[in-house]
């Protein structure tokens, strides 16, 4: 049991420092530029790709450092040429546009690597076991996910909170007017922002490729969670998106690991009803509800408290 | 008061205007009843048939998306449920012999997207706006997922499935025959169509309006946006469950696919680009993107691709959509200076259609390279054979796309230079309102 917990909770922290990672740059893009990206787990799913693109030509390392790069020059790109034209029509457009964007980098993915995972291995400096807990190999890969998780959260935080161009970005977030009076190009500020943001999704990507499966349909797999992540939290919260992403980490990864099913607490039902559908309430597991319990979880803080855990607004 | 009213409200209707208004309706009513007589092969049939529920499910989707601002990307959840339902009543009806003949069967999914509407709806009205937006995706996912666990109900991978020709005859028809099923379809259509855009014209609708346009104001006026946006969504799974309904008799199975996000997907890109701002927009959606996917899909593999492209190009360039371009030119019309826009048009025709066919070139080309490398590079798309390893079609795509990039560029300011004028002369003839 304890065992059970103990690797759990790391797991947990792991999923939910990558699912942060994203969600951290989506709340900075939806926090200034008002809209949410629809695309950015695709940019997460391009980020893997790429990794496994250029860690073939060039190794891993060097992929680690491109592969962002180009995600968040790509990102920029989308900012400068796509949004900014929407822009004038309202959030709803902007919003349709991510989801057609969405829609097409799939398509694209699927076109150059094919529907099938690709081959996306660990790196062989970091193929081995680091430590040992009740019996259980911890691979170092996995520590190398959480370490470089909390590094990127950390210098997040520093340069958000520390410096000139975090102050300018989070003046720009509250009064882009006087901001752009100052001599600030805050059109340039957004094209960065989106940029950055985006570059952010595909360092989770390149991180998490590996360790998980790179296929191309990762990012809608991923898409609605990370938009439960940021409702939960509180629209435009990072902190919010913090707590929230470690939150349905945990929810996600304990109820895996778990077992138990209605019909274990209380006893089967009786042979009356074994073919019913009230059978498969009674017998589904923890295990098989768990990618369902995100969107319990959204539904319930909607019901209770609609701005989300730390939001400060309604909508 | 009453002369307020009298002098605010517009003129009622003449006897023309209302013989235009219900002739439209007829005219239509005509058309679906002729249309299996000029084309009536089956596979023409089966195209109406999904056409007629496409446009179901599109226009109950503009319900929230066009006229009450709402953005929802789980329309699905309604459908598809209302899909389930009747094809589990199909088979308790028939397995009881209970007297109800099949074209009443798409009232339960009616009542079935309604009910569900009206419980899954409170919370997510609440907030319009990109708020509603995560929600209704949210809560998509939550059903969507559910209906791969509870097997018995969902049917797991597989669905269920029912036979329609069990139920009570219905005037000697059976439905069995896809003809048969081409009329109910249609009929329920036509039926549907006038209902929603009867919805558009009541105090509701207007209502409806007004929360898009501006919810703090209706705040003002007395009306709570919130119930105003619940009762619009609550409209709009109802009919969404009799598309559904259609769907599942059409096809006699229900499968977890009509919950899911694609099909979600298709609705909004079939609203959004036949035009969110009419009500004729998402008709016109509804029947270019089922043809589109009917077409494209035996043209080329990639056609999703394609398809998403579409989109972004409407979502950029054309925000109202098909309908909305078409609109666009009703003034020029009126004004009679339609002739002055034609040649830019013609012009700008040209370097625009290099453009597209260079991209299509490029895409094939790139297609053949990662999909199916091994085979013969001369490949067909669009029935144009090319060789897509040589050189010389890289060069010729990237000469249309760069080349036809920079030439539309100029064109399309040519465009909007002398659609400017062709406005200005018709607003000076006072003819454009």
């Amino acid at each position: 049991m304890l065992e059970l917990i103990v690797i759990s909770t790391l797991n947990s922290i792991l999923f939910g420092m990558l699912l942060f990672l994203m969600a951290s740059g989506l709340t900075v893009i939806f926090s200034m530029l008002g809209v949410l990206n629809f695309a950015h787990a695709s940019f997460y799913m391009l980020g893997a790709f790429f990794g496994f693109q250029i860690s073939r030509w060039v190794g891993f390392w060097p992929a680690l450092v491109i592969a962002p790069l180009l995600a968040g020059l790509i990102g920029a790109a989308v900012e400068r040429y796509g949004l900014r034209r929407v822009h004038r029509n309202g959030h709803v457009a902007e919003l349709l546009f991510t989801f057609g964007l969405a829609f097409a980098i799939e398509e694209v993915v699927q076109i150059i690597w094919g529907k099938s995972p690709v081959d996306f291995r660990v790196p062989p400096a970091l193929d081995f076991p680091a430590f040992t807990i009740f019996s259980t190999n911890y691979p170092a890969y996995k520590m190398f996910m959480l370490l470089a998780s909390i590094a990127i959260f950390i210098a997040l935080l520093l340069v958000l909170k520390r410096t000139r161009i975090g102050m300018i970005v989070q003046a720009a977030l509250t009064h882009p007017h006087m901001v752009g009076h100052l001599g600030h190009n805050v059109g340039r500020i957004f094209m960065l922002v989106f940029g950055v943001g985006t570059a952010l999704a595909a360092v989770a990507g390149v991180i998490a490729g590996p360790a998980l499966v790179t296929q191309s349909n990762m990012a809608g797999l991923l898409g609605p969670i990370l938009f439960v992540v940021v409702v939960v939290g509180g629209l435009g919260s990072l902190p919010g998106a913090f707590i929230a992403s470690l939150l349905i980490g945990f929810v996600q990864t304990f109820a895996v690991s778990m077992n138990g099913s209605l019909s274990e607490v209380f006893g089967p039902l009786s042979p009356a009803y074994a073919t019913t559908w009230l059978s498969d309430i009674w017998n589904v597991t923890v295990a098989q509800v768990a990618p369902v319990l995100p969107y319990v979880l959204l539904v319930l803080i909607l019901a209770f408290r609609p701005m989300g855990l730390l939001g400060t607004r309604e909508t | 008061m009453t002369d307020i009213t009298a002098r605010v409200a517009p003129p009622p209707p003449t006897a023309r205007e209302k013989l235009k208004f219900y002739g439209l309706w007829a005219a239509a009513a005509i058309l679906l009843l002729l249309l299996p007589k000029v084309f009536s092969s089956g596979g023409s049939l089966t195209t109406f048939s999904l056409i007629g529920i496409s446009i179901i499910f599109a226009l109950s989707y503009n319900i929230l998306l066009g006229q009450t601002g709402m953005l929802s990307f789980g329309h699905a959840v309604y459908y598809g449920l209302g899909g389930f339902l009747v094809i589990h009543a199909i088979n308790i009806i028939g397995g009881n012999k209970w007297p109800i003949p099949l074209p009443l069967v798409p009232l339960i999914g009616g009542i079935t997207g309604l009910v569900f509407a009206a419980l899954l709806g409170w919370v997510s009205t609440q907030r319009s706006g990109t708020a509603f937006a995560m929600i209704s995706l949210g809560v998509a996912e939550l059903i969507a997922s559910s209906a791969l666990i509870l097997r018995t109900f969902f049917g797991g991978e597989a669905g269920i499935s029912a036979n329609r020709t069990k139920l009570l005859k219905f005037f000697d028809w059976n439905f069995g025959p896809q003809i048969q099923i081409y009329y109910l379809v249609a009929a329920w259509t036509l039926v549907c169509m006038i209902a929603m855009y009867a919805l558009t014209r009541t105090p509701l609708g207007r209502m409806c309006n007004a929360v898009r346009d501006n919810p703090e104001r209706v705040q003002f006026v007395g009306y709570d946006p919130h119930v105003v946006r619940y009762i619009a969504f609550c409209f709009s799974g109802f009919f969404a469950g009799i598309a559904g309904a259609l769907a599942a008799i059409n096809f006699e199975i229900a499968n977890s696919a009509y919950l899911g996000a694609v099909q979600s997907g298709t609705v909004l890109f079939a609203a959004y680009i036949g035009g969110v701002g009419f009500f004729i927009g998402p008709i016109v959606g509804a029947i270019f993107v089922t043809l589109l996917s009917l077409g494209l899909s035996d043209l080329t593999t990639v056609w999703q691709l394609y398809f998403g492209l579409l989109f972004i190009a409407i979502v950029m360039y054309a925000p109202g959509g098909i309908t909305g371009l078409l609109m666009m030119h009703r003034p020029l019309i009126r004004g009679g200076t339609l002739g002055k826009v034609l040649p830019s048009y013609v012009i700008a025709f040209v370097p625009t259609l290099a453009l597209v066919i260079g991209l299509m070139l490029g895409i094939e080309s790139i297609v053949h390279y990662t999909m199916n490398s091994m085979e013969d590079p001369n490949i067909k798309a669009f029935g144009i054979p090319f060789n897509a390893a040589s050189p010389v079609t890289w060069m010729i795509s990237l000469v249309l796309v760069v080349g036809g990039f920079f030439v539309a560029r100029m064109t399309w300011k040519r465009v909007a230079h002398a659609w400017d004028e062709a406005l200005t002369a018709a607003r000076a003839k006072g003819l454009a309102a």
